[in-house]
């Protein structure tokens, strides 16, 4: 028994590397690029709103600890204990993702999606964005410089896109997982299923901890 | 059923426990330092402010992966292996930062 759930916790944190390298090439991209169109990048990440962002690394952060809450539940055999982690974090899950979507339409609304829809305007004349501007007070981008905040838009997208499908895959997990703790499945000394779902999950709040600087802090300042 | 019991019993005892009260230390923990990150980054630092956000997300990626991760409290083999695979992210990612930050190095 302990042999095997060593074993399936060394699978699992060898697929969390791979997840690592994965995620690491999009950080790599994001980084590259920012170096070469600074300027781009700069005014593209004043159009994200820090509160959003810091609600969702504080909604996303508790949610671990309610899911490292949950493993210690199972390891102590406490069924209702754990049904309430797991339900608890699905719900954090479900806000996070709800956030996301506020923000996300509000890129959509303004026309920062890339694609044939996306408008330069606000890079082009920063003054027709008041509610930005009025923090930031951007100047104007040259074409070719404000062209490149698409790229911007298509690395946040691409990043909080691919960070939103692990949310949902590990969400729809955690609605299983409630369902067979519901049946005393965990709680009966095999607890190695909700640990290594509690590793991808801590994993996937490990990314956002690191794509909330990275595309809402950094460029605050020029 | 008792060989039952005793496998649960060797599971238990390589098993470490980590008390609620460590999860909670941590996550407040967590919390303070996304606040101070959000609050550094109003200060104006120049070069230093993505040095700062990241110094502090790199301390929280490592309290995540020591506590709620339990690679404290891992074995050997995890632990190498943890620490081996962060080793080779930062240099894949060193490396190609690296390269593209210097192709136009002295031609400025």
């Amino acid at each position: 028994m302990a042999q095997q759930s060593d074993a399936t916790n060394f699978a699992m944190w060898l697929f969390l590397l791979t997840e690592i390298m994965f995620f690491g090439g999009l950080f790599t991209a994001y980084l590259i690029y920012r170096n070469w169109y600074y300027p781009a990048f700069v005014e593209a990440s004043h159009q994200l709103q820090i509160g959003w962002g810091t609600a969702n690394t504080a909604v996303l952060i508790t949610s671990s600890f309610t899911m490292a809450m949950g493993v210690w539940s199972a390891e102590m055999r406490k069924k209702g204990a754990l049904v309430f982690c797991l339900v608890l974090t699905f719900v954090l899950g479900l806000v996070f993702l709800g956030i996301k979507t506020i923000e996300y339409r509000e890129k959509w609304e303004k026309h920062h999606v890339p694609g044939i829809h996306y408008s330069l305007q606000t890079f082009l004349d920063p003054a027709s964005d008041p509610e930005v501007y009025n923090e930031y007070h951007d100047k104007p981008l040259a074409l070719d410089m404000a062209r490149h905040t698409e790229l911007y838009f298509f690395l946040y997208f691409a990043m909080t896109g691919m960070h939103a499908l692990h949310m949902i895959i590990g969400i729809a997990i955690l609605g299983f997982m409630i369902f067979r703790a519901q049946a005393g499945a965990y709680t009966t000394g095999h607890v190695t299923f909700v640990e290594n779902f509690g590793l991808y999950w801590h994993f996937v709040d490990i990314i956002w901890i690191y794509l909330f600087p990275l595309l809402y802090l950094i460029s605050r300042h020029q | 059923m008792s060989s039952e019991k005793e496998t649960i019993e060797q599971h238990e005892s390589h098993h470490h426990i980590v008390s609620p009260m460590v999860y909670l230390a941590i996550v407040v923990i967590l919390l303070v330092l996304t606040a101070t990150t959000v609050g550094a980054s109003y200060v104006e630092m120049g070069v230093f402010n993505p040095i700062v956000a990241l110094a502090i997300a790199a301390v929280k990626m490592t309290l995540v992966v020591l506590f709620f991760m339990h690679v404290k409290y891992s074995s050997k083999l995890t632990q190498l292996t943890v620490g081996a695979g962060l080793l080779t992210f930062l240099v894949l990612v060193g490396m190609s930062l690296a390269d593209y930050f210097t192709r136009a190095w002295g031609r400025w």
